[in-house]
This record gives structure tokens, C-alpha cells and sequence, in this order.
């Protein structure tokens, strides 16, 4: 293989597992360090620069990191990432002196965001500082969005949505709520430089089968009815209730029918438990609650007395996988399943819908009746129109939203610039020797042999008694501590240069996990076979040194590396040194611009 | 040296052996030495030869004396027997223990300073005897705990850290190992486990006096230029004679090499050694020919290493002696005090 190049960010980046696999690449290791420390604050600024949304996403992501982190792999359980974010937000004390301001000045430039959803406040929050005017369109009388009408109360508490969102509409956004745009010509009409369309994936799936029309006073779609549970127009539910569907607002509709008077409530799922797409630990929350998950069972009919509901069919089926792997649900055969229900809630997907966009005015729409959004500039076939969040390639959480939103607001400022919105800011990064001493490190190495930490919870009765009542405690400040011990430091990195070894193999023989090896080069397959561990893992890259002394290399799998720095203390020469990683992905902004081309704005 | 220990997780994929231990089951605590230390990589290839040979830790008793090699058993075998003895005094504790209780494996580990200096006599006696144990001298040519002065084992005309010429003779302990009557004597590299783990385990597996001379260069004090045993100086000197593989008992030999290339060596317990010949006309079983290669190599500035001398009809200490078959902890009172008709018998003999 040839050397690695370790100048590439991607290189090192691709190791910090969760800062990889977080669409806004949020630097976890760090803020996880600072929370170990202590220091709660400085935590959440990390966090507010990447994620905008700490305290919410805390308790809400859907967490891409946590499945992608390497102790998951060591041992069984990944770092609680998501609830160390929580942490910091709960523990943080003021930090509205350091938050950015809005401009003194402005740049002239007026930008409309549709929706005051995530996306949207993304956008603002990037570019109020740098003068902009953001004027934001929401149909409702307060800015949020789906976080304000589709999450419950019970795990995301209406003061920490109003305290975040709050910090970006008082940079100085014009907030135009209960404005429900219906018409995208019009907006494009005012004196808007730039359009962000964030509204997000508002139409929840019906399910047209019989009894529909007739039993329809207590058959509700899902995210209609939580939003009308958020807003207080919906306080009671049936004693029985079938909640139909197997994601995370299946979930959500569950618990909360728990809350507003469901003794019986069902989740009623086609698939296979496993094959649901609501996260592990939502489907963990909701048995908890004492709430059935039923598979395989496909809806056939919504049984009703004169148009009052009493329950509903379901058809039951096996999963069958044909040569491709591509599967299909099978009748069994075995009779009907009945259930008894005073009320359904139907949460089987939700859906885009852009009918106030009209089709005549060069936008143009793809075969799924998407608009034709470009992956990286977030740019619509019209030049200053801009898509994010779920509105851009449909439903997806809220992380991916405010990444979308970073993004999108790289490209409105560079058009407003006159720049070319497909040249995008390289990230910055920053390499630090952590070493302080002989055997000393300015970070912490001695790894924790703990199992993950639970989350403590309020008791059951309490927490179903009342639905404005959160129900995770969150981590107090002790268990914060360990559970944050847990972090490998995986952007702490072993670098090595190749020129200082002398090749005594002691770090091949103190590593925990048996990364390092000295061997003949060859290419990765054949590499892979003749390493001391088990080399399986292909998404983890080989570091691959230059030729040493003996003509040899330095390959270490990365896949395992525990970044304890046992290798650079073991290391008589210094070939090892333990150096921090940090990279920050570019927000918009001068920095973003060309450097070489004077500014249209200026 | 290290100030953590090293962290209990491991690599979820790592082999476990026919005892359902991983490697790590075979090591010590954290090493104390300094950094890039050879006796570090020894002790890593003891923990793999161990591991390879699905020897249960309890079943070994490691032995040494004092000095930065006699330090080292603490850092691998954690569940082993072992204690550091008297500063040189490690074959007489060794030999002792050995003919208390002949079921263990016993592992004499000892440096330059511990074997040619002050245990010289020691070491001499142990050898002669044909104690069954693996004597591991861990060779770097410097006091490394008395901040680098010559040792006995230091080549003569070779320079310290400080640019002093050793103007004292060598003491060659492969060749003494060699006239004192060691049935199994190696030496290997401490920079080459693909070598030292073999010879280790064959060793192990040999029942009688082995001895093996690793070179393991003193980083801190005795690797530098002008030096005789630092890693660039052995690499380049390093003469190997063969190329030992060890063979799991259950595998079907099939030999794929040369005639006359290689060797097969059946061992005791039905294990078998295969040795690759690097130097052709080289044959292990033959002593006076092995001395010869010794100093003529060694005259040449050339270092030789692998299996140097095996004896196949080595004996050890306790069939010399004719000893009870039986650990001396496993004898009862029967055994011990077999009664008066016994004496009487005893007696009748010696009139």
C-alpha cells in the first residue's frame, strides 16, 4: 500500500467515528472531555457552534454517532454520547454573553426562510451575524417547527425548545408567524436576495383501508395528532388504543396515548421487531411503558359499529427474503388476528408537500414530485432559491437539518457574494502535541472499564400521570463524569513518523488491542490477512508508514485503537506522538468566500 | 516506563487457545523498564510462546535474580509462580525448586550482569547439572540500573554512551553454555520475534538444560554508535543459521522444502520442530562443530543466532539423580515414613 497520507483531513477525521458519522461533525470527543472537566459551559459552546441545537438534540437526536462509535465495537455498549450533550446543556449556567451577536451593520441583504423549523433557524443563526436581515415564515404563532409540534412534552420540555430557539430569533430575526405562505411566486416577488424553503415533511401517511371513512372520528394520523397534543388541543385519548406503524413517531404516539388515558396501548408493526425503523432505545422506551410491540401484522380493516370504531383486522405474515435479499411479507394463512381499539393512530410515514410552490416559475420538480435540490449547495434549480432539512430529500432528523443549514447558508452567502456556490470551504484543522511530560498527557488516557451508564428516569407512575412531565432525569453530574470516562479520545491520534523509529517493536507489544504491526508491505487485501488481530472491519482505514530501516512498514488498523497513547509512552524515540485532532467544519462567512475575489458586498 | 496499566480491553476478535485463553491471559503487569527496552519484546515473546503452547500459567515457576532483566517476569505470566532471588543466585533458588517439584516449567530469566558477573559460578553449575529449565539470559552488554557501565558480556574494543573503549575480553555465554553441557542452546534477537518465539517454545518443550543468549539492546544506555549490541549493529552482524517452526502436535507434517533443508525434530511429548537450514552445511547436532562456527563468526564480527546446539538424548537432572517421580508436595505420610519393616530392609542392604 502506498504511504498513508495523513495531511488529507478526511484521514484522521474518518477515525473520530462519531464526529464522522455526525452530519453537522460535531467535535464529540472534545465537548465530552469538557464535560469530564467540568466545564459545562465550554461544552456547550462546542456543541452551539456545531449543532445550534445542544440542549434539544441532547434529548432528541437520533445519534448517527452512536452506532458509528468505536466502544462499541471494544465492548458492547458506544459512549452516551446524545446524553453528555444533555449535560452540558443542563449544567452549562449562563452562556448568553458568549453567543454571537447580530450585525451593528448591515450588509443590505435580505433573505426569507420558509418554516421555523430547524433548518430555517440555522440558517439565521449563521447569517444574522454577518448583517443579513432574515425574515422567517411560519404558520404557527411561535418559531420551532416540528420540534415544537411533533416531539412530546415529555422528552423535550417546552423551556429548553423556547431558551434555544430563542438565542437565534434574539440575534434579530423578523419572525412573520401565523403567516401561512401559500404561494412561493410571491415571496419570490418581495425584495428577497434569497429564498430558504425549511418546511420541513408536514403530511403524515393515511392508510386507505376499509372502515377508514367510517370509523374516521377516532382514527387519527400520527404527527397531526401530536401536534395537536403539543398545542393543548388534544388532552384525552380511549382506554384501547392501536397505534399502527413501527418508527420513532409510532413511538411517540404510543407513549403519549400512555399519558392521556391509554391503560391499552398497542404498537401494531408489519415488519419484524428489528427491521423497525424507530431507534432501539425509543422502541426500549416505550416496553418500558408498558406498551406491547406486535410484528408482522398487516392492517386489513378498521372494524366499526355504525361509525363507531371497535377495533381492527390484521392479516398475519412472514417475512421471506428471495436470491436478492429483497423482502416480502407472506400470509400465513393462520386466521386473522382481531384487536380490540377505542382509538388508532396511524403513524406509517410521512410524506413532503410543496402545493404552494408553484410549478410555472422554473423550479423544477424531480419524478417523486421533489424539487431538484443540489447534494452539496442545497441549491434549487432556481439560482437564489435554497432547500434544507426534511423539505430538501425528505423526512430525516433534526441533526441532519441543521446541517443542511450550515450548508445552505455557506451557499446564500457566497450568491450573495456573487460567488460560486459548488466551491466549498475546506474545514479547519488543528494538530496538537498532547504530550506534557515523560508520562504525562494533557488529556485523560487510563481507560475506564465501565459499562454505560442508564439514564435515570422518573418513576412510571409519576411520568404517565402527567404528560408535560420529562421523563428522563438526565445524568447528574457524577455519572456525567463516568459516563464521559468512557470516551476512547478517538481524536486524540497516534501519528507516527516513520523517521524517528528504530524499530523496537515496543509499541507493537504493549498495544491493548493489537492495532500496530511491523511487516512486509502488500496491498490491503493480502496486508489485512497478516496482521496480529483480526482485520475485518473494511470501513476502518490501514495507516500505512513509508519504508523503514529494515524494509519493512508501520501498519496499524485503526479499526480497534483504543488511543490510550500506551505506544507513544512505550516509544523511546518519539516515532509516536499523541496528537489532537481538531477539526471544524467552516460556517458561513468571509472565511468561506474567495480570498482572491474582492467582495461584490464590500 | 509507563504510569497506567495497560487498559483490560481488548481486540473483540483476538484467538483464544485450546485452554480458551487470549494472549492477554499471559501477561504481567505493566512494565516498569524504560521505554523501547528489549527485555520488553522477550517478555512479549514469552507471553506468545506460552500462549502457543496452551500452558496453564499456574503449571510455571519463573525465577530471576536482580537487575533490569531479572525485573522483567513480573511483566509477563501474571499467574505464575515465580520470586526474584539473591543477585546472581537465581540457578541455586531454580535448582532447588526444581528438584522440590519436577511437574513445573521452569523459566530462569537473568541478564548479563546477574549471569557473567556475579552469578557467574552459578550459572556454570546450573548448566552442568542439566537442570530441565529454559535459562533465558536477556543480553545487553551494560549495568543498565548502574547508569551504563561495561558488563562482562560487553565485546571488547566496543565504545559506551560516553565514548570509553571496553578494553576487557567478552564472555561469550553461548560458548560457556556450550562447554558446560547445555543439551539445547540458542541465541536469538530481541528485535526478532518471528525467531525468538519458536526457539522459545522449543525450549520449553525440551527436557534437560536449555539455554538461550537473547541480545537486547539498552536503549537508554547501549544504543548507540560504537555499541556492539544495539538494534542497527545486530541487524547488520546478525548471522542466522535456521530458521526453527514449530509444529502443533495435531497437524500432518507435509514438507514442502528441500531435502536436506530442512530437519524434523520429534520431541518427547510427540510435538515436532521443523528446522529450515539458512546456513547449509550447518548441523546443530554436532557441539564441536557448533563451537568452531562460534568463534569463527564471532571472529568475523558476526553475530550467530538461531538453534546453535540440540542434544536428542538429553537427560536431566532428575533421572542423573534417580529421584522419586512425584513432586515432593504430593508424597504423604505413607510414602515418607514407609515403617520400621522398610528401615529394616534399608538397613539389610547396607550391611
Amino acid at each position: 500500500m502506498d504511504r498513508t497520507d495523513i495531511g488529507n483531513p478526511d484521514y484522521f477525521h474518518k477515525v473520530v467515528d462519531c464526529q464522522w458519522a455526525c452530519p453537522a461533525h460535531t467535535p464529540v470527543p472534545e465537548y465530552i472531555r469538557l464535560v469530564a472537566a467540568g466545564r459545562y459551559g465550554d461544552a456547550y459552546m462546542i456543541n452551539w457552534y456545531s449543532n445550534v441545537f445542544p440542549g434539544i438534540l441532547g434529548r432528541t437526536c437520533d445519534r448517527p454517532c452512536e452506532p458509528a462509535c468505536r466502544r462499541g465495537r471494544v465492548e458492547d455498549e458506544p459512549v452516551a454520547i446524545c446524553r453528555l450533550k444533555r449535560v452540558a446543556a443542563d449544567f452549562k449556567g449562563d452562556i448568553r454573553k458568549r453567543l454571537p451577536t447580530g450585525a451593528k451593520k448591515k450588509n443590505g441583504k435580505r433573505i426569507a426562510c420558509i418554516g421555523a423549523g430547524p433548518a430555517s433557524l440555522t440558517v439565521a443563526c449563521d447569517l444574522l451575524p454577518l448583517g443579513y436581515e432574515v425574515v422567517i415564515y411560519d404558520g404557527e404563532d411561535r418559531a420551532g417547527g416540528m420540534i415544537r409540534s411533533q416531539i412530546p412534552k415529555f422528552r423535550l420540555p417546552e423551556r429548553v425548545i423556547d431558551e434555544e430557539v430563542g438565542y437565534i430569533l434574539e440575534l434579530g430575526v423578523e419572525f412573520r408567524g401565523n403567516t401561512w405562505v401559500e404561494s412561493l411566486k410571491d415571496i419570490l416577488a418581495e425584495d428577497y436576495d434569497a429564498v430558504f424553503v425549511g418546511t420541513g415533511a408536514p403530511r403524515g401517511r393515511d392508510l386507505n383501508i376499509p372502515g377508514r371513512e367510517e370509523a374516521s372520528r377516532n382514527i387519527h394520523i400520527g404527527i397531526d395528532w401530536l401536534s395537536s397534543v403539543s398545542f393543548g388541543h388534544i388532552e384525552k385519548i380511549g382506554k384501547r388504543v392501536i397505534v399502527l406503524g413501527g418508527g420513532n413517531t409510532a413511538m411517540d404516539c404510543c407513549r403519549s396515548s400512555r399519558r392521556l388515558g391509554g391503560k391499552d396501548v398497542k404498537v401494531v408493526v408489519r415488519s419484524g421487531f428489528d427491521e423497525m425503523k424507530a431507534s432501539p432505545w425509543e422502541k426500549e422506551d416505550a416496553m418500558h411503558e408498558d406498551i406491547p410491540i406486535l410484528n408482522f401484522l398487516v392492517p386489513k380493516e378498521f372494524n366499526h359499529v355504525k361509525g363507531k370504531l371497535k377495533g381492527m383486522t390484521f392479516e398475519k405474515v412472514e417475512a421471506k427474503y428471495d436470491d436478492t435479499g429483497r423482502r416480502s411479507l407472506i400470509p400465513t394463512g393462520e386466521p386473522d388476528e382481531y384487536i380490540e381499539a377505542d382509538d388508532v393512530l396511524v403513524a406509517v410515514g410521512q410524506e413532503n408537500s410543496f402545493p404552494w410552490i408553484e410549478r410555472d416559475i422554473g423550479l423544477e420538480f424531480n419524478e417523486w414530485d421533489m424539487p431538484v435540490v443540489d447534494k452539496v449547495s442545497y441549491q434549487s434549480t432556481i439560482q437564489n432559491v435554497f432547500f434544507g432539512g426534511d423539505a430538501a430529500f425528505g423526512p430525516e432528523n433534526i441533526i441532519w437539518a441543521v446541517a443542511h443549514g450550515h450548508d445552505a447558508a455557506i451557499s446564500i452567502d457566497k450568491y450573495c457574494h456573487g460567488e460560486d456556490v459548488s466551491v466549498r470551504p475546506p474545514p479547519r484543522v488543528d494538530f496538537s502535541s498532547q504530550k506534557m511530560g515523560i508520562h504525562e498527557w494533557s488529556y485523560d488516557n487510563d481507560i475506564s472499564n465501565d459499562l454505560r451508564y442508564k439514564v435515570p428516569l422518573k418513576d412510571l407512575r409519576n411520568a404517565l400521570a402527567n404528560i408535560k412531565v420529562e421523563v428522563e432525569l438526565g445524568y447528574d453530574q457524577n455519572l456525567a463524569v463516568a459516563e464521559a470516562e468512557r470516551c476512547l479520545n478517538c481524536d486524540i491520534q497516534t501519528v507516527f513518523d516513520h523517521n524517528l523509529c528504530i524499530e523496537c517493536d515496543a509499541c507493537e507489544d504493549i498495544c491493548p488491542t493489537d492495532c500496530i504491526n511491523f511487516t512486509a508491505n502488500g496491498d490491503e487485501a493480502d496486508l489485512r490477512t497478516r496482521l496480529h488481530a483480526p482485520s475485518e472491519n473494511l470501513d476502518q482505514d490501514l495507516y500505512v508508514s513509508p519504508d523503514l530501516k529494515t524494509l519493512r512498514v508501520m501498519v496499524k488498523d485503526e479499526d480497534m485503537c483504543l488511543h490510550c497513547g500506551l505506544c507513544a509512552e512505550r516509544c523511546p524515540t518519539g516515532a509516536w506522538d499523541m496528537q489532537k485532532f481538531l477539526l471544524d467544519v467552516e460556517h458561513a462567512g468571509p472565511k468561506c468566500r474567495d480570498p482572491k475575489r474582492p467582495s461584490k458586498a464590500a | 516506563m509507563t504510569y497506567i496499566a495497560k487498559p483490560k480491553l481488548a481486540h473483540p476478535g483476538i484467538p483464544t487457545n485450546e485452554l480458551g485463553y487470549t494472549r492477554r491471559y499471559y501477561e504481567g503487569a505493566v512494565s516498569t523498564l524504560c521505554a523501547g527496552c528489549g527485555h520488553d519484546s522477550i517478555s512479549a515473546g514469552i507471553v506468545q510462546a506460552f500462549f502457543e503452547l496452551n500452558i496453564e500459567p499456574h503449571r510455571v515457576a519463573k525465577l530471576s535474580g536482580i537487575g533490569c532483566s531479572s525485573k522483567t517476569p513480573t511483566y509477563f505470566l501474571g499467574s505464575s509462580h515465580g520470586l526474584n532471588s539473591v543477585h546472581g543466585r537465581m540457578p541455586s533458588v531454580l535448582t532447588g525448586a526444581n528438584l522440590a517439584n519436577r511437574e513445573l516449567i521452569y523459566l530462569g530469566v537473568s541478564g548479563d550482569g546477574d549471569s557473567a558477573s556475579i552469578g557467574l559460578g552459578q550459572f556454570a553449575h546450573c548448566l552442568r547439572r542439566g537442570v530441565n529449565m529454559v535459562y533465558i539470559v536477556e543480553n545487553n552488554g551494560v549495568y543498565g540500573l548502574t547508569k551504563g557501565q561495561f558488563s562482562a558480556t560487553a565485546d571488547k574494543g566496543s565504545k559506551s554512551k560516553r565514548g570509553i573503549t571496553n578494553a576487557d575480553s567478552n564472555i561469550d555465554m553461548v560458548g560457556l553454555a556450550l562447554q558446560l553441557g547445555a543439551t539445547f542452546v540458542a541465541r536469538s534477537f530481541s528485535g526478532d520475534k518471528a525467531q525468538l518465539v519458536p526457539l522459545l517454545k522449543a525450549a520449553v518443550e525440551h527436557k534437560g538444560a536449555a539455554f538461550i543468549d537473547v541480545i537486547s539492546p539498552c536503549v537508554a544506555f547501549n544504543n548507540h554508535a560504537g555499541s556492539t549490541k544495539s538494534y542497527d549493529y545486530v541487524r547488520e552482524h546478525n548471522e542466522v543459521l535456521n530458521q526453527l517452526d514449530f509444529m502443533p502436535r495435531r497437524e500432518p507434517i507435509t514438507a514442502d522444502y528441500e531435502a536436506g533443508e530442512v530437519e524434523e525434530i520429534r520431541q518427547h511429548d510427540g510435538q515436532v520442530l521443523r528446522l529450515r537450514k539458512v546456513s547449509k552445511d550447518y548441523d546443530p547436532h554436532d557441539r564441536i562443530a557448533a563451537m568452531n562456527i562460534l568463534q569463527a563468526r564471532a571472529a568475523e564480527g558476526e553475530i550467530v543466532t538461531g538453534l546453535i546446539y540440540f542434544d536428542r538424548e538429553a537427560e536431566d537432572l532428575h533421572s542423573n539423580l534417580n529421584t522419586v517421580e512425584f513432586p515432593l508436595n504430593t508424597l504423604g505420610e505413607e510414602e515418607l515414613c514407609p515403617g520400621s519393616a522398610a528401615l529394616d530392609l534399608f538397613n539389610a542392604d547396607l550391611q
